[in-house]
């Protein structure tokens, strides 16, 4: 899990990932994709991750109490993959570079959008429309991130702030015959594909003809696994996503992205132009969230332009932050972990709690439910402030660091003993 | 022959001349430092060299080709590298990874989108800056985080990062300034070795008169944005102009 070495990491877990960095063995056998056995392992790991997940994300049965915590449904294991990609993208630019961009929703939406005209004039084919969403997407950030990047810091993410506000107001209103406005656009029975048109209702996007809302069931006793189609598609998406990103952090260019971060002015005695770096960073995080957002349109045939709200862009900085900025694995930790808060704790209300303080004394019963009450339910936002604030805090390495120093303690026991 | 030829150059801030009418030549193969005491123009001097500062008129012409109004990356790729005075390095990266950027942007220009290919098939690259690491005897330090180091050792690194680059002419902003004696020499005894060993053009700005006589072979005074004498470092250490400028103003 240590990727890279943090610069406030304590000691220790610097040393252990110093002592594991890749450049350590220059010429190291030839790996497997490119790639170093201790990436490989990485890629293993989430790989099996993805593919077991309806197992994995459901480990308590249907009938019993905890089934409330199961995560394995369709609807919600695509939001983890999609927020996963978009997360992954916006850590190549934030975590390698530094700059922190607080419009990366505007690619994100401008994707989705990109997709649905994609599936409403061509085919409700899944493949032209993702494609068509990155390279729209890609073209989006291109025009933001050259003006943008004129300036560093504050002013460089209040200005793509401003690009992103501006998307959506003009996506809200001025826009409307190309955005359906505040409705947003959806795929209709009037609607006429190229090649295609949907049989009947609200069109469903598929690939070659195989719906993305498919899916298989399998039941084992008292639990139930469903194994979806759309969910599959993602995931792929996904493993490529992190592919690209392992490839980009361990390339010469993944070292000048975070030569820019270090030190600019060194870059530039150099003979090298930092701001080069730091546009193709931004596009392809750009191409990335555009990805995340054709595939939103692939899963569920719809998009609003609150897609694009300020609130969307900082919630990727948040996932990105609370899984460790910087770290290959980080991004998709916190888009996992910030996604299964708002699904399943949001869920959790006053009865419930009521049945798990049963077993205490009737006043003690009431206490407990109202001091734990404004945690949960509508409440999760404060339970994700407080979080973060504890990880910005105790582990500004984010839970991936918070990994590496439980390795690290877990390590130095065995030694001693 | 001269490679760096600065001729009738200018530079006002406001009401200050910083530069008057300065003209200097480097000849190749020399080491050539610019003395003078504070405020005498000397880092505005090198600043107008590296593309940092644009000149008010005059000309600096660097191998044949006039450097003026080209960015400090392009004046890098000519074959000029600069060292600061604190040193500037990539703090966060390892010592490697330090030296490998200056590698690639040796290969692959200002910019290149290298972003599929693995740092560590660069063979090449790896193989050159571990030459270059082993020349300055800090191979042992590869893995080290570059911040991690002493002032001695950063200096040290950025004198690596930019001799790896094969430059033309080495830049030196006062590369002794804030360190310690053991430092300080160890920095002399480097600057000489790069100096005999590569035949490689330098010049230095230094405050230190004992980094500057052991190293220079032809000093330029300066004093109050105008050269006072260029000389032979013997020469210097006499002259009744260069007493003045300098001791006159240290008894005062």
């Amino acid at each position: 899990m240590t990727d890279q070495s943090h610069s406030t990491a304590p000691l220790s877990v610097q040393q252990a990932a110093t002592r594991n960095a890749p450049l350590a063995r220059p010429r190291a056998g030839r790996g497997v994709l490119g790639l170093t056995r201790r990436d490989a392992t990485l890629m293993l790991v989430v790989t099996v991750l993805v593919v077991f997940a309806p197992f994995i994300l459901n480990p308590f049965p249907e009938t019993s109490a905890l089934a409330q915590f199961n995560a394995g449904y369709p609807d919600l294991m695509q939001r983890f993959v999609i927020f996963g990609i978009f997360a992954i993208g916006f850590n190549i630019l934030f975590g390698l570079t530094g700059y922190l961009s607080f419009g990366h929703a505007a690619f994100l939406g401008v994707g989705s959008y990109a997709a649905i005209w994609s599936m409403k004039l061509i085919t409700l084919n899944v493949i032209p429309g993702i494609l068509f969403a990155i390279i729209v997407a890609g073209l989006f950030s291109l025009v933001v991130g050259f003006i943008s990047l004129r300036r560093s810091g504050i002013y460089f993410s209040i200005l793509t702030l401003a690009f992103a506000q501006m998307s959506y107001a003009l996506a809200y209103s001025v826009l409307t015959p190309i955005t359906g406005g505040e409705t947003g656009l959806q795929i209709k029975n009037t609607d006429t594909p190229l090649f295609g048109g949907p049989e009947s209702g609200i069109g469903r996007a598929n690939l070659f003809g195989a719906e993305m809302g498919n899916s298989t069931e399998l039941e084992l006793g008292n639990w139930l696994f469903t194994f979806n189609l759309g969910y599959y598609i993602a995931g792929a998406a996904l493993l490529l996503a992190f592919y690209l990103s392992i490839r980009i952090f361990r390339s010469p260019f993944g070292i000048m992205l975070r030569a820019v971060k270090s030190n600019q002015q060194r870059m530039n005695y150099t003979g090298l132009m930092p701001k080069r770096y730091t546009l193709s960073a931004f596009v392809i995080s750009g191409m990335f969230a555009g990805l995340a957002g054709g595939l939103m349109v692939a899963m569920d045939t719809q998009v609003g332009p609150e897609r694009m709200f300020w609130t969307a862009s900082g919630e990727v900085v948040i996932m990105t932050i609370l899984g460790g900025a910087g770290t290959l694995l980080g991004p998709v930790l916190g888009a996992g972990f910030i996604k299964y808060m708002e699904n399943i704790i949001s869920k959790i209300n006053k009865d419930i709690l009521h049945q798990w303080f049963a077993f205490l004394p009737d006043g003690m019963e009431d206490v407990m439910v109202a001091v734990v009450y404004p945690f949960i339910g509508k409440g999760w936002h404060l339970t994700l402030g407080i979080m973060f604030m504890l990880v910005v805090i105790f582990l500004p390495g984010g839970l991936v660091e918070g990994g590496q120093r439980i390795a690290a303690k877990f390590r130095r026991n065995k030694t001693q003993d | 022959m001269a490679i760096l030829s600065v001729k009738g150059v200018n530079k006002r801030f406001g009401g200050l001349q910083a530069l008057g009418d300065v003209n200097l030549d480097v000849a190749e193969n020399t080491c050539h430092a610019i003395i003078g005491p504070n405020g005498a123009g000397k880092s505005t001097l090198l600043n107008v060299l590296v593309g940092k500062l644009i000149p008010d008129s005059g000309s600096v012409v660097f191998d044949g080709q006039s450097v003026l109004g080209r960015k400090p990356h392009e004046i890098n790729q000519m074959g000029i590298s600069r060292v600061f005075q604190t040193p500037e390095i990539f703090a966060d990266l390892t010592v490697m990874e330090n030296m490998l950027i200056p590698c690639f942007a040796k290969r692959d220009g200002a910019f290149r989108l290298h972003a599929f290919e693995a740092v560590r098939r660069e063979s090449d690259m790896i193989e050159r800056a571990e030459a270059m690491l082993d020349e300055v005897n800090m191979l042992d330090k590869r893995e080290m985080t570059a911040s991690s180091m002493s002032r001695g050792d950063k200096r040290r690194l950025e004198m690596a990062m930019c001799l790896v680059q094969e430059p033309r002419l080495l830049l030196l902003d006062e590369p002794t300034a804030g360190m310690a004696r053991a430092d300080t020499e160890n920095t002399i005894e480097l600057l000489k070795t790069i100096r005999r060993d590569r035949g490689l053009t330098m010049a230095i700005i230094e405050h230190d008169m004992n980094v500057v006589f052991s190293l220079a072979e032809r000093i330029t005074v300066l004093a109050q944005g105008t050269p006072l004498v260029e000389d032979t470092p013997e020469n210097i250490k006499g002259h009744p102009k260069v007493r003045e400028a300098y001791l006159g103003e240290a008894q005062v």
